[in-house]
């Protein structure tokens, strides 16, 4: 009995952590939809239609990186490769249509296996040698900028480009693949992106021991769990993810621009620290990072619409991202 | 570039006069514990004294107060009849008290050099106004230090490369620097082989020579007799004797005066059926010689005991049980032969290790009870697709609970908020819920109460009663006397001696971890 009314007791402090995100969503919608307010029309062009599918759209493809990133903190882990990951996608796929005309189910499948080396050589670092992921995952990252690189002879792939050789590419971009890009698919592949990442992590038992690995590696191990097993399985989600992102991403924009890619990192990494303080979960989530993508989106949308600098926006964000992880670690502390 | 305190312009080797340190009426008490009980402990330069006692005797406690670190005490200490308060380990440092702690590593700084580790007080404290460091001279210092006590080790390697004896010696290096009349060891050989040791006993000697008095603790009562002249035992938060150590002091009487403790209540073991064997381990060595050639049968229904003092192996013995470190030798349970390399295959073939780290290593400490009792018996929960079926889970964990009388509101109370005790029966509860053979239990009683310490004991009786295997790993004695039947004594990482616990007592088995034969 005593429980029950502790928890139905107010706590300003834990109301705050557990809906601070949710709330933050919230205000800022007002706080865009009021400030973008068309006197002519008496209508906000924040809340049109197309404004929210455009904020859907940016929001899909950082919410798929950013699932990736969320299995590998669930094993207390951190992988900043995926931004150089989604790059790699990017520009690989292009290059399997426009230079070897290729259908869109090999291009995909081939993509997707080509990026999982990311995840292997990953894996041998943090795994194996017992590199600190963060910096592991970085080397990895500046290796794979270098990739696609490398691999793209330093320009951008689109249709009908100029190869090195001085023919021209043959392949075109088909429709199909173009529509992966646009709404409703680029909407729906996200949406069962999150819901497969919450039913594994929550309903899985490989989920539950990714978990137990984060939470406490020692005696997740002393309890039969394969520590380094789940860890690998956490860093090719990642890696597979991110590289689901890239495909995405040329598929929206029909092109592969140089590190377009890279771009996605702050944003996904943002997404799923926010993550962790959504509903008070105090771990990563596939939900909160959703939630934390949205975010992400909106703040970024409603920047954009209200003519804030372009050079000035990466203040807003990283503030709101600070603010975030101070809910966060607030929350943590008191455990 | 040295602070002109008084003391500290006594130089070592320069000092020859003799200073005496007293400690008088001693007591000092924590929550619900009097840990010292009007203690009186006295030590002279030049002396090498050495304090013994059982676990928890308060030989640490003490040594702590010498050091600053339990600054609450109550009694009077005096240096040269001059009385004085310890209050703090800066206290302690004026005076020229100086202790090195068994964790070596807890004092070091692994990224700095040996050089900047030696004169590491010399960096912080004694600059003054300086902003640069004078590396040559830093250098120059240490290895002077270092060859006064004809150690040899380059000043330039780093802390974090070092051997646990090489460790040692910078830290007794740096004692040294900061001029110390009395230098307190806190079991400093446990961790050390016999060669380690020899080097360490001259070190000590040389600085006996140089007019320190070094307080010696140890476990290892046969080795006190090649280095110190006069011995404390202490017992039950008190001291029981100071004698001179000499041959006519037989290691026999020592553990006598260290024991003479009865038990706290006689716990009745229930009779269980001892059946075929169940676990031979035969030549077991860990890859690293942490333990050696151990030889041990666990028979169907039969409790095994692992005595030994803090250090003897009896961690990592158990943990290579469990496949945790590597290991060479054979395994063979129930007449087959199994080779597991790490926890996950171990726990496949059926062994349980209630691990002696339980906040770290045995519970999730921050998920739910039924999760901590379903996690090494997932599949007994998961579909085709792992897909976990959570409304069993937890009714298995309302049955553990109800089962293993485990206080907690709810299945769904989190772990870090029930008592240890409770905690314990959570970790227990996973394995029976595993269905695991073999129990391995180390160190079980640790930090809970003598209630849940009885509930343990029943539990342990419980599955060698249905005809499981148990190993009992611990340094109370007393407790493998009231739950085994065997028992194996271990001594510097081996089995040193088998004993069926109805022919023994607490004495023999102190006579035999402290390397007695």
């Amino acid at each position: 009995m005593e429980q029950t009314s502790n928890k139905k007791k107010f706590k300003p402090f834990d109301f705050i952590t557990k809906w601070g995100t949710i709330l933050t969503i919230i205000i800022l919608i007002i706080v865009f939809t009021l400030g973008n307010w068309d006197s002519a029309t008496n209508s906000s062009l924040f809340l049109t239609s197309s404004n929210i599918i455009t904020i859907l759209r940016s929001i899909s493809i950082t919410s798929i990186i950013a699932i990736g990133l969320t299995y590998a903190l669930a094993v207390d882990g951190m992988d900043l490769s995926i931004g150089a990951c989604a790059n790699f996608a990017d520009t690989f796929i292009m290059t399997m249509f426009v230079w070897y005309n290729l259908s869109i189910g090999t291009s995909i499948i081939l993509t997707l296996l080509v990026c999982l080396i990311v995840a292997v050589i990953n894996s041998i670092l943090i795994v194996k040698l017992k590199i600190p992921d963060m910096v592991a995952a970085l080397s990895v990252m500046f290796m794979f900028q270098g990739v696609s690189l490398t691999y793209s002879k330093g320009g951008a792939i689109t249709e009908r480009m100029m190869r090195p050789d001085g023919t021209q590419a043959p392949g075109l971009v088909p429709e199909a693949f173009r529509a992966l890009g646009a709404e409703p698919w680029l909407i729906i592949i996200m949406l069962c992106v999150v819901v497969f990442a919450h039913f594994f992590l929550t309903y899985t038992k490989h989920g539950r021991y990714m978990y137990a690995v984060g939470g406490n590696p020692e005696a997740a191990k002393l309890s039969g769990i394969s520590v380094s097993k789940y860890k690998v399985l956490a860093y090719f989600l990642s890696a597979a993810f991110a590289a689901l992102g890239g495909i995405c991403l040329a598929a929206r924009v029909g092109t592969a621009q140089v590190s377009a890619g890279d771009a996605y990192l702050m944003p996904s990494v943002a997404a799923a620290y926010i993550g962790f303080s959504v509903l008070g979960a105090g771990k990563a989530n596939a939900f909160g990072t959703l939630i934390g993508a949205v975010l992400v989106g909106i703040l970024e949308n409603g920047l954009i619409m209200m003519t804030v600098p372009y050079y000035a926006m990466n203040i807003i964000k990283g503030a709101v991202l600070a603010i975030a992880l101070a809910m966060t670690y607030a929350t943590k502390k008191r455990h | 570039m040295f602070c002109k305190d008084k003391i500290l312009t006594i130089t070592m080797g320069e000092d020859m006069n003799e200073h005496i340190l007293e400690m008088k009426n001693i007591s000092i008490e924590f929550p619900g514990v009097k840990a010292l009980n009007n203690v009186d402990f006295s030590v002279k330069s030049g002396e090498i004294h050495a304090l013994v006692g059982a676990n928890g005797a308060g030989k640490s406690t003490l040594m702590k107060v010498l050091a600053g670190a339990n600054t609450h005490y109550t009694g009077d200490i005096f240096v040269d009849g001059e009385h004085v308060e310890i209050r703090s380990p800066k206290d302690a440092k004026k005076l020229g008290i100086e202790i090195v702690y068994q964790e070596v590593d807890v004092a070091l700084i692994p990224y700095l050099s040996v050089a900047e580790n030696v004169m590491f007080n010399t960096l912080v404290n004694g600059m003054g106004k300086k902003q640069l460091v004078n590396w040559s001279q830093i250098r120059k210092s240490a290895k002077e230090v270092l060859d006064k006590l004809h150690v040899d080790v380059n000043v330039n390697t780093l802390a974090s490369d070092l051997t646990l004896a090489q460790k040692q010696m910078v830290l007794i290096a740096r004692c040294v620097v900061e001029k110390c009349r009395f230098l307190i060891l806190d079991e400093p050989t446990a961790p050390l082989s016999n060669s380690e040791t020899v080097e360490l006993f001259r070190v000590v000697r040389e600085l006996s020579k140089e007019n320190v008095g070094v307080i010696f603790i140890s476990h290892r009562l046969n080795e006190l007799y090649e280095i110190c002249q006069n011995i404390t035992v202490m017992r039950d938060s008190r001291n029981i004797i100071t004698l001179p150590l000499t041959t006519d002091l037989k290691a026999n009487t020592i553990v006598e005066y260290m024991l003479g403790r009865k038990f706290e209540e006689v716990y009745e073991k229930r009779v269980c059926e001892i059946g075929e064997p169940l676990l031979v381990i035969d030549n077991l060595c860990e890859n690293h010689g942490k333990i050696k050639n151990i030889n041990i049968t666990v028979r169907k229904g039969e409790i095994v005991g692992i005595a030994g003092l803090v250090g003897a192996g009896k961690t990592e013995l158990c943990k290579t049980l469990f496949g945790d470190m590597p290991y060479t030798g054979k395994v063979t349970l129930n007449g087959k032969e199994i080779h597991y390399k790490d926890p996950a295959s171990a726990v496949k073939n059926g062994f349980a290790l209630v691990p002696e780290e339980r906040r770290k290593e045995g519970v999730l400490i921050s998920d739910s009870v039924f999760s901590n009792i379903s996690i090494s018996a997932m599949h007994k929960y998961t579909n085709f697709l792992s897909v976990v079926n959570t409304k069993k889970e937890k009714e298995d964990a309302r049955r553990m609970i109800a089962d293993l009388a485990i206080k907690t509101p709810s299945e769904n109370q989190t772990v870090s908020l029930l008592s240890g005790g409770n905690q314990q029966k959570v970790v227990v509860g996973k394995w029976l819920n595993s269905e695991a053979e073999i129990y391995i239990f180390d160190e079980p009683t640790k930090g809970i109460d003598v209630g849940a310490k009885r509930d343990m004991y029943q539990l342990i009786e419980r599955l060698a009663a249905e005809g499981k295997g148990a190993i009992y790993a611990t340094c109370e004695f007393n407790e493998i006397l009231s739950i085994c039947d065997r028992v194996y004594v271990m001594y510097d990482g081996q089995i040193v001696k088998e004993l069926k616990v109805s022919d023994t007592d607490e004495k023999e088995l102190l006579y035999y971890s402290t390397g007695g034969n």
